[in-house]
């Protein structure tokens, strides 16, 4: 049995991983080239107006940061160790996050309650929204979950789940530190690869076009069918 | 200087009978699909009137359009610095309740009813849901002030007008409105390309059209929110937005676009101007009052030997500037004065004019009976049964003189023709009327032959698009030898 449940972490967290990541790269590029036109985030801002700020706001400026600390963790682990080593600043840390994570949460059931009551919002709610929605819910709750249940977090994913990753990247998995956390977290962790094998294939694509080079650009664009240096010279 | 060249237009609102002919030509080719039911890229408005969008002129609901703030142009709804923290919910975006709710009718009802003993009814259904629905509101609910008690009443224009004027406007038996036909003005500062977080909207160099590109298009919606005209759309179903394209393939081919084409009463012009592309800032920081004149200031004379050097030397063909020169839009606007950008105050610098309507003479009532208050044939324009303080905020940034400028100038046309046809004006009279509007005989013959005997090739001087020379110029055209169509064209479907 025990040999079961090692198959099974392994297949998890040492296949499932470059399975999603082969997916997310190839098929993003291949969407972006043959299907530009789908790259949209799809806002239904326009059908259903008052709502969508109780959803939208909480949800993106929960997910922003909260995603955020991780990728700060997984980047500068020893800092993060460093800045707990003082509890008053673990607990800083660890509020905040819960906090922003509440705030992800509250966002996210404010989106499906919206999809799920408001008329023309379900109209174009399509299935694969909904997996998204459910997924999300999933990753959010279960985030949650073990940031009040199996505490100081942000010490211990600089202190696990960095070198798992790292080991990833490596082409070496090491799974050995994470065969050893609370199924809670197997959960978190697998419901990540997933929606990162599932991002080609959902609205989650926005995330990629997000428009930085507006602030730094020109107010207004020009383009030009002619060459006009050639045609100065003709 | 940088010249460049801009398709215009001019519309002639005394001539608009509101038959909504454009708006339908425009809607049967470009906006007949799922997802664009609601849009009116061209529509056609009653003044005084809401309009559509409701109420789309007061940018105080609806923050389009740029405002001057310590000597800088920015964005009223999201720019630059506000567009980070607004992404996700657009504070200045209005709901599609703000147009309406697209609607048809359950047709089958009509003919699958049950015997019974009422006529059946076909019900309308929502086009976005597919549900009953109850209708509220149209693209044009008040046309020809129907309701005007609950809409017209709620104009923005009428915010400059005396509680007396206003009365008058509305008193029954004198009513009185005009047309406001709308399209795209292509903007030479147009706040939805500034707006734009993708840099999906664009003005096109060569012909300055104003375009969207739907495969840049990420669905921000801040474009919908600047544009103080409301001429961006969100297509709902795509998620895309979209907007009018002066149905530039017909341009490019040498044809009027389907809204000019069809136009009914003749009234719409169109035409090349140059312009002179550095200005567009300083124009777009000039106070109110001299707004116009400003802008006026940015269009440059195609006859001048050094204009036409400078627009050369830009890229400009020939037979652009050929185009140029025998431009009706130039006439209008920069020698005649009598064709005005609608609310200029947003700043936008629309390039599209309108010749302000005149109206009949306003009469007051006494116990003696009607009595008219100019004893002149045709009235004087300051008693104008529109009063110019309306017109005014219209088309002169709340200023009245250019409004006042142009009606007198007209008048003064119609009296001089008055005089040749019906014989019952003296000459001393009319020369006396065209030299207060500013105008000579020959100028008269001249607007009036452009505004009643126009021909197709008058109205319309269309450059040619010399799209072959462009592609040729910049690649060997045995590249494309092999090639079919214009690349890689894939559906406009809906994302995942």
């Amino acid at each position: 049995m025990s040999s079961f449940f090692a198959y099974l972490d392994m297949l998890l967290f040492a296949v499932l991983p470059y399975l999603a990541m082969v997916i997310f790269l190839v098929l993003t590029i291949q969407r972006y080239r043959s299907q530009t036109f789908t790259y949209s985030s799809l806002s239904s801002q326009f059908l259903e107006n008052q709502f969508h700020f109780w959803g939208m706001v909480p949800f993106h400026y929960g997910i922003i940061t909260v995603l955020g600390g991780h990728v700060v963790a997984f980047l500068i682990p020893r800092r993060i160790l460093a800045w707990n080593s003082v509890p008053l600043r673990l607990y800083v840390l660890e509020v905040s996050a819960l906090i922003f994570g509440i705030l992800t949460i509250v966002g996210l059931l404010n989106l499906i309650a919206r999809r799920l009551t408001d008329a023309k919002a379900k109209t174009v709610t399509s299935t694969g929204d909904w997996v998204l929605l459910v997924m999300l819910a999933v990753q959010v709750f279960s985030g949650i979950y073990i940031a009040i249940f199996h505490g100081w977090g942000s010490s211990w994913f600089a202190a696990a789940a960095t070198p798992y990753l790292r080991s990833l990247l490596t082409l070496r998995p090491d799974i050995a530190f994470i065969a050893a956390m609370p199924w809670m977290v197997k959960l978190h962790i697998v419901n990540a690869w997933i929606v990162i094998g599932l991002f080609p294939f959902t609205r989650l694509v926005h995330i990629l076009v997000v428009p930085n080079p507006y602030l730094w650009r020109k107010p207004q664009l020009v383009r030009w069918n002619w060459d006009r240096k050639i045609i100065r010279q003709s | 200087m940088d010249v460049r060249s801009q398709i215009s237009m001019v519309f002639h609102l005394d001539k608009c009978i509101g038959c909504h002919t454009c708006s339908i030509a425009c809607k049967n080719i470009w906006t007949d699909r799922k997802g664009t039911e609601y849009m009116w890229w061209n529509n056609v408005e009653t003044k005084p009137g809401t309009g559509y969008p409701t109420k789309w002129e007061d940018q105080e609901k609806y923050r389009g359009g740029w405002e001057l703030k310590g000597g800088k142009l920015s964005l009223k709804s999201t720019g630059r610095a506000r567009i980070v923290p607004n992404i996700f919910h657009n504070p200045s975006l209005p709901s599609m309740d703000d147009y309406y709710e697209p609607w048809t009718y359950k047709y089958e009802d009509l003919f699958n009813a049950p015997e019974g003993p009422d006529q059946p009814t076909a019900l309308p259904i929502s086009m976005v849901t597919g549900k009953y629905m109850d209708v509220e509101a149209g693209p044009n609910w008040d046309d020809d002030l129907g309701g005007s008690p609950v809409y017209a009443e709620n104009d923005p224009n009428l915010d400059g007008l005396t509680p007396e004027q206003r009365q008058q406007l509305f008193a029954i038996e004198r009513l009185v409105f005009f047309y406001f036909p709308r399209i795209c003005n292509h903007c030479l500062n147009p706040a939805c390309v500034a707006s734009c977080p993708s840099g999906a909207l664009y003005k096109r160099g060569e012909d300055g059209i104003v375009l969207l590109d739907q495969k840049r298009c990420r669905a921000w919606r801040s474009c919908v929110a600047a544009c103080p005209y409301k001429k961006t759309y969100f297509n709902w179903y795509t998620g895309k937005s979209e907007k009018c394209i002066l149905c530039y393939p017909r341009l490019e081919t040498g044809q009027a676009p389907a809204c000019f084409h069809s136009c009914v009463g003749r009234i719409r012009y169109l035409g090349v101007l140059l312009y002179d592309a550095e200005m567009i800032e300083t124009v777009g920081k000039t106070d109110d009052a001299n707004l116009i004149d400003a802008h006026r200031s940015m269009i440059l004379d195609p006859f001048n030997p050094k204009i036409i050097e400078a627009a050369r030397k830009n890229g400009i063909h020939d037979s652009t500037i050929q185009a140029a020169q025998m431009s009706p839009v130039y006439k209008f606007v920069k020698v005649w004065k009598i064709a005005l950008p609608p609310h200029i105050e947003f700043r936008t610098l629309p390039m599209l004019f309108y010749v302000p309507a005149l109206s009949p003479v306003m009469a007051s009532r006494t116990e003696d009976g009607i009595l008219n208050s100019s004893e002149d044939l045709f009235h004087d324009v300051e008693s104008s049964r529109v009063p110019l303080a309306y017109l005014a905020k219209l088309f002169g940034a709340g200023h009245d003189g250019k409004v006042r400028y142009a009606l007198r100038k007209q008048k003064a046309v119609r009296m001089y023709r008055r005089m040749l046809t019906v014989g019952d004006v003296d000459r001393e009279t009319v020369d006396r009327m065209l030299r207060e509007a500013d105008t000579t005989a020959e100028e008269a013959e001249m607007i009036y032959r452009l505004t009643s005997l126009c021909t197709f090739e008058d109205r319309f001087v269309i450059p040619p698009a010399h799209r072959e020379e462009a592609i040729e110029m910049m690649k060997d055209p045995y590249e494309h030898k092999s090639s079919v169509g214009f690349g890689f064209l894939s559906a406009p479907k809906r994302g995942l």
